[in-house]
């Protein structure tokens, strides 16, 4: 019957991310069976610019906002956005219980901003709001000032070659006590640490994914890739 | 590691930042500091602080203002998620209280009396980022080319009717992608139809949207609304009086923002629609005396 228009519904629910939808939805690339799948945990914040950079890292990526996605990751990035904003709806969705049992299990998990905040176990206010943890720090909300102290800057981080890595510090936060030993400061701003790695956990009190910068993305694909017993990437450096 | 580096605030980057890390959220009128806290354990991603929600403004009428610094103070002391503030279109010296102020954004707003019927605020001078309103694409082109690192539909302010932010969105939308159909030469002249900079015009044609964050603001009242818009293509969500002139504001404002989260799932927008007690009383737009309609502010 080649030649016969029928018309019919597009079959599959169409998805999209806020901000997407004006353009129609950018094509995923096809998935690669040789590259984990890493989520973003996307309730609220910059999803896009993470899913982005870890596409051009070479990951699958899928968005997380049911318990039900998040058996298939390999890793998490949780976002920028607002801290306790997407920490009550972790808890309203039925995430958050889920998502410290695969962190307690050893999910590979890179928090950039609110991110850090809500890896932390614990926050420097009196103020009670829901948190993943994991991370063994004690973090400050909004360290550096209000938006009118946001500010771009240049900085060195351990272990990422390169020179140094061009990010945004959007009423960012910073670590104010490290808890524990397995705890790796790899890059300070002003005496405190604003990168730290504990294990498979990553967090950074800035935005790499608004500046295109993605050597911390690659370091942590590299990172899940060795978790779930992924090869290498050639490509990613 | 090193901790020398030269840092520079109030760059573009960290203005347009800003707006990014709110979206998929709601950003919801308040007048004091109790109704703050009720926005921030809503799941609120940021507040606006004024002294009267449109709603009331358009009911008492006379000339409306910047609010008092005490009361933006307060509600500045009291949250820990990013405060708003208006400033009336082209009142660039309330701006500049606002910015001393500490607020962390601030709206030209077309709700406000207008207190220059030329020119708008020359927002680049200031640290702090501009969101300004638009009606259609040329105009929130030209809020970009005044320095605004925001942008949101104006629809109609304290009306609790959704049908002018649903003008505006598809206008704006719509307008993108049809100038993503076209070819160089036919941009300039897109450009001299929309009174907008060819650059900024050239830059929506080629990535299909906006350069900034786009919120939907003016006339959203119930769950439904706000995953309507964010379904349009909007980033995000304003409610003014929609949520404290309601029946049950701390229902509703949660409600709101577990809709405009999972937007594009209905089971969960009729979930959190349940036993929501009154929405604000509504207002028809064509019933509204001339002069009255604040979209029609700006230029």
């Amino acid at each position: 019957m080649s030649g016969s228009f029928l018309p019919e519904r597009a079959s599959g629910r169409r998805s999209w991310t806020p901000g997407e939808r004006l353009t129609g939805r950018l094509p995923d690339p096809a998935p690669d069976p040789s590259a984990p799948t890493i989520g973003v945990l996307a309730l609220q914040g910059d999803v896009i610019e993470h899913v982005r950079a870890l596409h051009r890292c070479g990951a699958n990526v899928v968005q997380v906002r049911s318990a039900g996605d998040i058996a298939a990751v390999d890793g998490l990035v949780v976002p920028g956005g607002e801290s306790t904003t997407i920490g009550k709806l972790l808890e309203r969705f039925g995430l958050l219980h889920p998502l410290q049992e695969r962190i307690a299990g050893g999910l590979p998990v890179f928090g950039t901003c609110a991110g850090m905040i809500l890896l932390s176990d614990e926050l420097d206010q009196d103020r009670p709001q829901p948190l993943l943890g994991g991370l063994h720090v004690r973090t400050r909300r909004n360290a550096f000032g209000g938006q009118r102290d946001s500010f771009d800057t240049r900085i060195e981080v351990d272990g990422i070659d390169g020179g140094p890595i061009d990010v945004a510090f959007i009423r960012a936060p910073r670590v104010e006590a490290v808890l524990a030993d397995d705890v790796e400061v790899l890059a300070e701003v002003r005496g405190f640490p604003v990168v730290v790695r504990q294990g498979p956990l990553l967090a950074a009190a800035f935005h790499p994914e608004v500046t295109g910068d993605d050597r911390l993305h690659a370091a942590f694909v590299a990172t899940v890739r060795g978790a779930a017993g992924f090869a290498p990437s050639g490509t990613a450096t | 590691m090193s901790d020398t580096n030269d840092t520079s605030t109030g760059t573009t980057r960290v203005k347009r930042g800003l707006a990014d890390m709110l979206k998929g959220g709601v950003i919801m009128d308040v007048i004091d500091v109790e109704q703050a806290r009720i926005a921030e354990q809503a799941g609120a991603v940021a507040v606006m602080a004024l002294e009267r929600v449109p709603a009331d403004i358009r009911k008492d009428g006379g000339v409306a203002r910047m609010s008092d610094p005490e009361m933006i103070d307060s509600i500045v002391e009291a949250c820990s998620i990013p405060v708003m503030a208006k400033a009336r279109i082209g009142h660039f010296v309330e701006a500049q209280v606002l910015q001393s102020l500490g607020v962390d954004y601030i709206d030209e707003s077309e709700v406000l009396t207008p207190a220059d019927e030329a020119n708008h605020i020359d927002k680049w001078g200031f640290e702090v980022p501009f969101v300004c309103g638009a009606t259609n694409l040329g105009e929130a082109l030209r809020r970009l080319s005044e320095g605004a690192a925001m942008i949101r539909s104006k629809g109609e302010a304290g009306t609790g009717n959704v049908v002018e932010a649903t003008r505006h969105m598809r206008s704006i939308a719509g307008m993108i992608r049809r100038l993503a159909t076209m070819d160089e030469a036919e941009l300039y002249v897109a450009a001299k139809e929309l009174q907008a900079p060819i650059e900024l015009v050239r830059e929506c044609a080629e990535t299909g949207r906006l350069p900034t964050v786009l919120f939907t603001a003016g006339g959203i009242a119930t769950p439904a609304d706000a995953a309507m818009m964010m379904q349009l293509g909007a980033d995000g969500v304003f409610v003014g009086s929609g949520i404290f002139k309601s029946g049950d504001p701390e229902l509703r404002a949660r409600a709101i923002v577990e809709a405009t989260t999972n937007f594009e799932d209905p089971a969960v927008i009729a979930k959190v629609s349940r036993g929501l007690g009154e929405a604000m009383v509504g207002i028809e737009i064509s019933t509204l005396p001339p002069g009255e309609k604040y979209a029609d502010r700006g230029w």
